[in-house]
């Protein structure tokens, strides 16, 4: 499964004017209390504690500090070939700052060597709009792409006119692989046969599904199987109206706390087949499985649960489950 | 050994917002921060430690947010402490700061806890695909909406009641400046008209998303007493329980009830609701507030409805709940429980402004998280404790 977001950073004025910066092929560093100049700026002067206001344009050349070498690059960094990792002292500052230096092999890079930033020709104010290359053909050659730096006064009238960065986004992916608990497999296994198996606890006798693997009571394992009925009790239930990103079913639906028989607690599950102003605590349902050859691993092999014939069941018999 | 008498001298906190896009959240902390330190007439050379929290990480999509803003809180050769506790976290980072003064390891700690809501989406935070769990959850709303439901007919409560809690908090929220929401005119009526949004919950009984920071500094007795109007800690607690569990009350946690008994006993307060002056409660759907009031023990079970529908918690009732407009009208969410516990201080220390009870002299600060599972709470006072 993936967890994905694009975030929206409020920049705030320091780390704004840094990403401006950027965006205007322009490295900017902060005057720090000490007198030393720091890229990129911090927020807050690390001395004096106050928030950094004097802003320094610098050269886009500088040496580097120490390095490491990325021999298998992965997926969101600078390049998709080896590279280097620096700590790149601007010329100018006084403290190293962190990039990419495009170099073929490790022979190519060391420590003390010169490198100048190569721009990307279309820049929105990141830090992955530059990345560093080695200097040693000397400062006359123009750089292979970008607009070499700030010294053009045209670019600065020409990038004056658009506003200074206030956000940024960033995107976050995080790929997961969910390793199910044995007990869970058990679970999981059952549905794909049709079956909702769950487990009592040694202890308190209290029947859970899905399966812990521990009591969260006695913390003692539980390991006694049970096959649980497929008709149960709504305790009780919300109806959910609102939308949002990420929503799997589409709004209004109700969302019910179903109580299978002979279960102890619980299970969150969708309750269709019925008018949702009519959807009662106490309201007995059944289970309803989509068609056989659909089953997979998966609680969403039950598409829902739905209406009985019976009556309600008393409020005292599932009271002590809210 | 007994605890060293702590008291709160500073207290400061943001304009919530729903965005606050001229601050990272870096200058989000340190605003709070700073109007914390200027109230305590302290700089950060002078404190301590620094104790932070906020709720959980993907909010914000940056793991362990401490580990870059070490520098702008002013840690750098401090201690510097990360709480996590959901929700409730604004509370436990409190407690966990005047720990460390109560216990003696610090004199002056410096505490803060915050949220940038507009930086993500909470409500696909708290919705993310769970892989043995039907994909019917919808954010903080689904989850407690049902619960809500069963406190209703467990407790015969008429259906307005959450609405009542709502337009008072809303009409609170007018008095406090710092408030997100300023939504004049709010009535029964008008809550009762706006948006069912997760049935029994309306859109005008639920918490707004909001971007903001709070921060107190904590400081040991010998210090607290050169102030002027300290807010003294009486009594912390904190306690927890599963999220799930079979007969689990998530009505009427049993983590809370146990919490609130053992404050209680820990004050010498027999008979809280004659003995707390105010009370802030961490309610972030109206209907909580009830809930809440039972859990805390200041109703019996089943009754703390009719404190709110006789009126007994507004400002101007016996036991004013949510003075500052409370979570329903400011949440950004990691903050949201120390600004609990801070109007709970700012009350005691006679400094609440247009929404101060009068005479306050004791106050109850509350907050909770995960699903109802983390409890935190203090009692502080505008008399040193005399236990």
């Amino acid at each position: 499964m993936t967890v994905a977001f694009d975030y929206t950073r409020s920049t705030g004025p320091v780390l704004g004017r840094f990403f401006t910066g950027l965006r205007d092929a322009t490295v900017v560093g902060g005057r720090l209390s000490d007198g030393r100049v720091a890229v990129p700026p911090p927020e807050y002067d690390p001395i004096s504690h106050q928030a950094v206001t004097e802003f320094v344009e610098l050269p886009d050349t500088g040496t580097v500090t120490s390095w490491t070498w990325v021999s298998e690059p992965v997926a969101g960094q600078p390049f998709d070939r080896p590279f280097a990792y620096a700590l790149i002292t601007i010329d100018g500052a006084d403290v190293p700052w962190l990039h990419a230096v495009d170099v073929a092999s490790p022979d190519e890079i060391e420590t003390g060597m010169k490198v100048r930033a190569r721009w990307a020709e279309e820049r929105t104010g990141s830090v992955t709009d530059l990345v560093f290359e080695g200097d040693s053909v000397g400062l006359d050659t123009p750089s292979p792409s970008g607009s070499g730096g700030s010294t053009s006064a045209e670019t600065l009238v020409e990038t004056n006119t658009v506003e200074d960065v206030t956000r940024i986004v960033t995107p976050v992916s995080l790929d997961y692989h969910y390793a199910a608990s044995p007990e869970e497999s058990s679970f999981f296994r059952g549905l794909a046969e049709g079956r909702i198996l769950g487990q009592r606890c040694p202890k308190c006798q209290k029947v859970y599904v899905p399966p812990r693997g521990a009591c969260p009571t006695d913390g003692v394992p539980t390991a006694e199987e049970i096959e649980l009925s497929h008709v149960g009790t709504v305790t009780t239930f919300c109806v959910v109206n609102v939308p949002f990103l990420g929503q799997k079913i589409k709004p209004p639906y109700v969302s019910a706390y179903v109580l299978l028989d002979g279960a102890d607690i619980a299970l969150q599950h969708l309750i269709l087949d019925i008018p949702a102003d009519e959807v009662r605590m106490g309201m007995r349902v059944k289970a309803v499985w989509r068609p056989r050859d659909e089953w997979v691993t998966s609680i969403e092999n039950i598409s829902h649960f739905a209406p009985t014939d019976e009556p309600d069941a008393d409020f005292d018999s599932y009271k002590h489950h809210l | 050994m007994s605890k060293i008498p702590a008291a709160v001298v500073g207290i400061g906190q943001t304009h919530h917002r729903a965005k606050r896009e001229d601050v990272s959240m870096a200058g989000l902390c340190r605003e709070a921060m700073d109007r914390a330190l200027e109230d305590a007439g302290l700089t950060l050379d002078e404190v301590d430690a620094i104790v932070i929290g906020k709720a959980p990480d993907l909010f914000e999509g940056v793991m362990m947010p401490e580990l870059y803003l070490a520098e702008a809180l002013g840690a750098a050769g401090k201690p510097l402490l990360r709480v996590h506790t959901a929700g409730s976290v604004g509370g436990s980072t409190a407690i966990v700061a005047s720990s460390l003064v109560q216990a003696g390891v610090h004199k002056k700690v410096l505490t803060v806890a915050f949220e940038k809501q507009s930086e993500s989406n909470a409500m696909w935070a708290l919705s993310v695909p769970i892989p043995f769990v039907m994909p019917v959850h919808a954010g903080a709303g689904g989850y407690f909406a049902p619960h809500v439901r069963s406190y209703i007919r467990r407790a015969n409560a008429p259906s307005h009641i959450g609405a009542i809690v709502a337009a008072k908090d809303r009409n609170n929220a007018l008095k406090n400046p710092y408030a997100h929401l300023h939504n004049e005119g709010t009535t029964v009526e008008s809550v009762l008209a706006s948006q069912m949004l997760w049935d029994p919950i309306h859109y005008d009984e639920t918490c707004p998303s909001s971007d903001g920071a709070c921060a107190m500094v904590i400081a040991a007795e010998d210090v607290a007493r050169t102030y002027e109007a300290p807010a003294w800690i009486h009594g912390t607690v904190m306690r927890s329980e599963p999220t799930s569990a079979a007969e689990r009350d998530q009505v009427n946690p049993q983590a809370g009830r146990e919490a609130a008994a053992a404050l209680w006993r820990a004050t010498g307060i027999t008979d809280p609701a004659r003995e707390i002056d105010c009370a802030e409660i961490y309610v972030p759907f109206a209907w909580f507030e009830p809930m809440w009031l039972e859990n805390l023990g200041f109703a019996a079970e089943g009754t703390g409805w009719k404190l709110t529908e006789a009126g007994e918690t507004a400002l101007d009732g016996s036991l004013p709940v949510n003075m500052s407009g409370g979570v329903l009208s400011s949440n950004p969410i990691g903050a949201s429980g120390m600004l609990r516990f801070a109007e709970a201080a700012l009350q005691v220390r006679g400094r609440a402004g247009e929404h101060q009870v009068d005479g306050a002299r004791r106050a109850l600060g509350h907050a909770y998280g995960g699903g109802s599972q983390f409890f935190a709470m203090w009692v502080v006072g505008s008399e040193p404790p005399s236990n």
